[in-house]
């Protein structure tokens, strides 16, 4: 085994901003705003360095798609413990259009080029709460995926995921290769050390083109309309549960 | 459980949809400050973005959350600085090879900003404690580095600085401490007042009389906490800053080795000015830290507060107050930053801009926080609200590291002085 760890971290919109649409309604407003890492990333990130720590890997492998503002997102990782960055350049439309397909495509053929081990992502991003790129990613790679991962442990060959699901918590032991992804409870991420954000400035960031890894990175989503949530509309108090009923009634909701 | 890292920020992205509390600012994540002409992030390199990013990060889930009960316990927060300084906060412009971060004045001045923005009073300490350190670091000896820079460098011990005296403040070159030679020892007899972290810290750097009258007979020592004959104050009550204990330090027939003395006899006041020099914009910074946050809650509370019939965000008075402020806030920041990496290149006007950006940065600072009080209405008088505090901790910068007045007679020497 390779020993090697990819981690996907996704650059979004900071979660204390607060979001504005378009005005033309195609979308939210990027410009200006603060980007961060995807808080899920820094949850997987921070699961694979504690694997290195741990000496059960040797190498993790953080991998962002996107513009060349990707970067940032890449040293971050790097300044919380990964080794080395790959910086796969998606811009303009092609951006626009990635989706968890596409990151899929890019994650499976980044795994089988670097031999990688075990890929590590987030969740979900909060910017559009997909949840698929882990999914998709083990499909087409034909891994075996643990995802919601409240707890991972190495048992050579194997490893085994202590899941989060509606009905509780699910224990499963598969084979690596595998995808995990990293639910809210896994870890709680370290602060980057100012001496390794120093040191990550000297770790390589290797950047690559989806056509040089044979991918097409076309959508086959089309994105219509983005709008606001409907404003919240105050409610209605009332006395006693036969008005209630009758309330229910007269909106036709019962 | 206290809310850390991104579990605390994502249960607080729940609370988010309830924006009504964002009243309640001292747990508010808005601090940051998200992309406005007050960011603090712009004209930094990225690397600099990156150190920025950890502070404000550090300052919101380990030191915001705290701030009021520190203040009100008058709680010292050595589990949270001890964080700090594994992060790197704790000898940030201090040598690697003793364990500091070996960081520039301008990285510096821009995380204690940063860090200014969860707690005003720690931040200064920490800064205190930093200013320290770099004086064993730039003027110790090698066996003096090795023995105390480490340990400063993570926190495992605490630094305190004692120039003033009750009867020499402004004119500190009077200081009556005296430090005899008895043999292999100094025998130290006098007392220090206001210093920040007495009675609690670990280590002393002392300024004291080992030769006459004057400047050039002061020298710094380095004086340990056990060592018999030192002793403390009762703890002061004062009006902010209230995170770090403030006692006079005592010194009754203290004898402190030889091997403690920093440099040579009659060293000390250089030593002194020189290490004021960063301790004036480590204080300023602190300052533009407190502001950068009073400027966000009291844009967030006009967005939110209705008055005759509208928010007071469409009153053009306030309109223009928030402006002013913002200004005040910009030209500050610029000050220090400017006299940081005069003083990080050694620039003949360094010495001056640090006293301008000091006297500069406190004085408008202050007034931008006063102002984000009174913006709040009966509100900004009530302690659950953060501004009041801040307002209380960052006055005591217009007097501390050099007076503001005693800034304006540096500037005013080198304008006068025929060259």
């Amino acid at each position: 085994m390779s020993g090697r760890v990819l981690v996907g971290v996704k650059r979004v919109i900071d979660y204390a901003v607060k979001i504005r649409v378009k005005p033309d309604n195609t979308g939210v407003v990027t410009d200006g705003v603060k980007h961060s890492m995807n808080p899920f990333c820094e949850i997987a990130v921070e699961e694979a360095v504690k694997l290195k720590e741990k000496k059960f890997i040797k190498e993790v492998v953080a991998v962002s798609c996107g513009p060349q503002q990707a970067q940032e997102t890449i040293r971050t990782a790097l300044a919380m413990g990964a080794d080395r960055g790959i910086h796969v350049e998606v811009t303009g439309k092609d951006y626009e259009a990635m989706g968890p397909l596409q990151v899929s495509k890019i994650m499976a053929a980044l795994a089988k080029k670097e031999d990688a081990q075990l890929i590590i992502l987030g969740k979900q991003a909060i910017d559009d709460d997909c949840n698929q790129t882990g999914q998709m990613t083990a499909a087409l790679l034909d891994w075996p995926q643990g995802t919601f991962a409240s707890e991972v442990s190495l048992e050579g060959d194997k490893v085994k995921v202590v899941r989060e699901i509606d009905g509780g918590l699910e224990t499963i032991r598969i084979n690596t290769p595998a995808v995990l992804t990293a639910d809210l409870r896994l870890n709680t991420p370290r602060y980057a050390t100012l001496p390794n954000i120093m040191k990550a400035k000297k770790k390589k960031i290797a950047k690559v083109n989806p056509a040089d890894l044979g991918l097409d990175m076309t959508s086959r989503l089309e994105v219509v309309r983005v709008d606001e949530p409907p404003q919240r509309l105050a409610g209605v108090k009332v006395e006693t549960v036969e008005d209630l009923v009758s309330k229910l009634r007269e909106q036709g909701t019962l | 459980m206290a809310a850390v890292g991104p579990l605390g920020r994502i249960a607080r992205l729940g609370s988010s949809i309830c924006r009504n509390h964002r009243l309640l600012s001292n747990i508010s994540p808005q601090r940051r400050g998200i992309a406005s002409c007050v960011d603090p992030a712009h004209g930094l390199t990225d690397e600099q973005k990156e150190f920025q990013e950890v502070a404000f990060n550090f300052a919101a889930n380990e030191m915001a959350p705290h701030m009021a009960e520190w203040d009100l316990k008058e709680i010292f927060p050595v589990e949270t600085m001890r964080k700090a300084a594994r992060l790197g906060f704790g000898g940030i412009y201090v040598q690697p090879d003793v364990g500091g971060t070996g960081l520039s004045r301008l990285d510096t001045s821009v995380i204690f900003e940063a860090l200014s923005t969860g707690c005003v009073s720690t931040t200064a300490y920490i800064s205190i404690h930093n200013m320290c350190a770099w004086m064993i670091d730039t003027f110790g000896n090698t066996e003096q580095r090795e023995r105390f820079c480490p340990d400063l460098c993570s926190m495992e011990k605490l630094a305190s600085y004692c120039l003033t005296e009750p009867g020499s403040g402004s004119d500190a070159a009077s200081l009556l401490t005296t430090a005899q030679l008895k043999g292999d020892r100094y025998i130290l007899n006098g007392s220090k007042a206001f210093i920040s972290g007495g009675g609690d810290t670990d280590v002393y750097v002392v300024m004291c009389r080992t030769g006459a009258k004057g400047a050039k007979g002061i020298s710094c020592l380095v004086v340990e906490k056990g060592t018999p004959g030192l002793s403390f104050g009762k703890k002061e009550k004062k009006v902010g800053w209230n995170s770090q204990p403030t006692r006079a330090v005592i010194f009754e027939d203290c004898a402190v080795p030889v091997a403690n003395l920093l440099g040579a006899e009659g060293q000390g006041f250089n030593m002194a000015m020189r290490g004021l020099n960063g301790g004036r914009i480590n204080i300023a910074s602190c300052s533009l830290g407190a502001a950068h946050a009073c400027v966000q809650l009291a844009r967030d509370h006009l967005l939110v507060r209705k008055q005759f019939g509208e928010t007071l965000s469409n009153n053009q008075y306030l309109q223009f107050k928030l402006a002013e402020m913002a200004t005040k806030l910009v030209a500050s920041r610029l000050l220090v930053r400017e006299a940081a990496t005069a003083l990080q290149q050694n620039r003949p006007d360094a010495v001056s801009l640090c006293s301008m950006a000091k006297l500069f940065a406190t004085d408008e600072c202050f007034d931008i926080c006063n102002q984000a009080l009174q913006m709040h209405g009966g509100y900004g008088y009530l302690k659950d609200y953060a501004v009041q505090q801040f307002v209380r901790d960052i006055r005591v910068h217009q007097i501390l590291e050099g007076t503001n007045e005693v800034m304006r007679m540096i500037i005013s020497r080198n304008l006068l002085t025929e060259s």
